[in-house]
């Protein structure tokens, strides 16, 4: 076998092993507890050096696409819930901005404040799955077990604002469901103050630590105009250093009105994710600072009747009000025709929706764009002529979400 | 029904769309079957059997530079005889942040199609989900197989002649519901 000169890099076949009979084929995955996930790869193996991969996808393929089309518009926020599961609440955001698009609805400054909080905590969720995955793979416990706690907080968070935690259904069409409780922002603030001592702990834990620099960088890279080509979008793209965000080219909720920036990574390695997300994260924290100090006053929804559902004592005292209440919950309400596409920033790129209403009760199509789904096919390549622990990283440092994946 | 705010065309989008169809019009006579603006949208019907040289000059002109596929899927309107299925592109100029949305039409009996993984080696998995799902055939294509459903599998479900509930049922009917 080879000896790596240094870990990361592609190393050319061995003499043995140039015929592909020579190969062993190891199969990983689909349920191995290091792919984080329903992934299969069947890998050529010479040595410990992958030559070839084939990944086979579909595991918890749900037909979401298919699921859409019998479903009353309100009924398909909580499928969004399962595509990345690591940051629910922006993918329902994302849906319910691609249906007010769609019906000329103008969400309150507030219920759009709300949603930025929201969505920006998302994102601090799901990047810490993803970082601390990677310290994981490279053997680092301590740091997982630690942050994991700070997820925790922001689940219960959304526990506040919705009553659910993972699959959160947040938000409705035509704004949020209800204004945040007191105990929402008592443990909003909390959080504000708690959380960066904690991630500059997990940061100097581990950003500099030598056993992780060795094995991330250099590790599963992919350049940025490859990159490119293969769809690449959110962190993994940035981290090839391309500056595209959808946050920022096509602002939506109010983006426009906070301060950040956009980190970018050069290589496009593993060490450039995880900084990248890093990054992010201390971003994602400024954005929610500013909103809670610009947070203004006002309604938490629109007034769109047809979609956004009464107050329930007025149900029980008024007849528009139970009308209303009637169709909304039994999905007879009738939307505008034509087509829309409306994207957001997901935890892995731009989760797109595209919508196509023939003016009925459900979607006549929905296709929804997955970051994941576009970029894993990358995923060979990017794994080709390396080691196959690097394998293990590369993958996680890409956060391929199997629900989002598969659809 | 009554709307609060009706349904309006972005800014910016009606100058993109003349912008892009003037191109077309001038570089692809005839190409371009119909073309409209769909809120933030221009998106524009070609003829298929001209789409994917439109594609290539979409991404490959200096003055249009639309080299990222952001998705393509498919289409099914079985009403519409002659042209029951479609296929979607959507493209994006980033440097401009400036998007697009193509659509083609195809009878039943004919839905192959030239592939665009030779333009986009993201369309491999794409398009292999729109054949998965809809049957596709994409010429071309160098692994045109099966993706999320399993090999075995004899139909293809986003078809409109797969209803979702169980046929079986009838408690679900319309008729029930005043539909």
């Amino acid at each position: 076998m080879a000896t790596p000169t240094h870990i990361g890099q592609a190393i050319a076949p061995t003499a043995q092993a140039i015929q592909d009979k020579d190969y062993n084929i190891l199969n990983l995955g689909p349920t191995h507890p290091a792919t984080h996930g329903i992934f299969q790869n069947i890998l050529k193996m010479d040595g410990e050096i992958i030559r070839h991969a084939d990944p086979t996808i579909g595991y918890i393929h749900r037909a979401f696409e298919k699921l859409a089309e019998r479903r009353p518009y309100a009924q398909i926020t909580p499928i969004t819930d399962r595509l990345n599961y690591c940051s629910s609440p922006i993918n329902n955001m994302g849906w319910h901005m691609t249906v007010e698009k769609l019906i000329g609805c103008e969400v309150p400054k507030r219920a759009q404040y709300m949603r930025v909080i929201i969505m920006e905590l998302a994102r601090i969720a799901d990047h810490i799955v993803c970082d601390t995955v990677i310290a994981v793979d490279t053997g680092a416990m301590t740091g997982f077990l630690y942050l994991f706690q700070w997820r925790e907080k922001i689940y219960e968070i959304y526990e506040e604002i919705c009553g659910a935690r993972l699959t959160t259904n947040i938000g409705r069409i035509g704004g949020m469901e209800r204004d945040f409780s007191e105990t929402a922002w008592r443990k909003l603030k909390a959080f504000m103050q708690e959380f960066p001592k904690a991630l500059e702990e997990f940061d100097k834990l581990v950003t500099r630590n030598r056993i992780f620099v060795d094995r991330t960088v250099g590790t599963g890279p992919i350049s940025a105009a490859r990159a490119l080509e293969y769809g690449f979008t959110g962190p993994n793209l940035r981290a090839a250093g391309v500056d595209y965000d959808v946050r920022v080219m096509n602002p939506y909720s109010s983006y426009e009105d906070f301060q950040f920036s956009i980190p970018i990574g050069t290589s496009g390695d593993t060490y450039d994710r995880y900084m990248v997300r890093m990054a992010e994260m201390w971003e994602s924290y400024r954005i929610i600072e500013q909103a809670i100090a610009k947070m203004p006053d006002g309604a938490f929804h629109a007034d769109v009747p047809e979609f956004y559902l009464p107050p329930k004592e007025q149900v029980y005292s008024e007849m528009e009000a139970l009308i209303y209440h009637f169709k909304i919950v039994m999905g007879e309400t009738d939307v505008p025709k034509g087509e829309v596409y409306h994207c957001v920033e997901g935890g892995n790129g731009e989760l797109g929706f595209y919508l196509v209403s023939d003016g009925g009760r459900t979607p006549y199509r929905l296709h929804f764009r997955r970051p994941c789904f576009i970029y894993y096919q990358a995923y060979p390549e990017m794994i080709t002529n390396g080691m196959l622990s690097d394998a293990i990283l590369t993958m996680s440092s890409m956060n391929v979400i199997a629900g989002e994946l598969d659809a | 029904m009554h709307h609060p705010h009706p349904p309006r065309v972005y800014a910016g989008a009606q100058e993109l769309h003349d912008e892009v169809r003037t191109f077309l019009d001038e570089r692809f006579p005839g190409a371009v079957l119909s073309s409209q603006v769909d809120y933030d949208f221009p998106a524009f019907v070609l003829q298929k059997a001209r789409t994917v040289e439109v594609l290539a000059a979409l991404k490959s002109d200096a003055s249009m530079g639309y080299g990222f596929l952001t998705t393509l899927c498919g289409l099914h309107f079985p009403d519409h005889t002659g042209a029951e299925f479609g296929l979607m592109y959507q493209l994006h100029n980033l440097p401009a942040n400036k998007r697009i949305r193509i659509k083609t039409f195809m009878a039943a009996g004919d839905i192959e199609m030239p592939t665009v993984t030779t333009l986009w080696p993201t369309a491999n998995w794409m398009e292999r989900e729109t054949f998965d799902f809809y049957g596709f055939r994409f010429t071309g294509h160098p692994d045109l197989r099966r993706i999320l459903n399993m090999d075995e599998m004899t139909y293809h479900p986003l078809r409109k002649e797969y209803a979702l509930e169980d046929a079986g049922r009838h408690d679900k009917e319309d008729k029930y519901f005043g539909r």
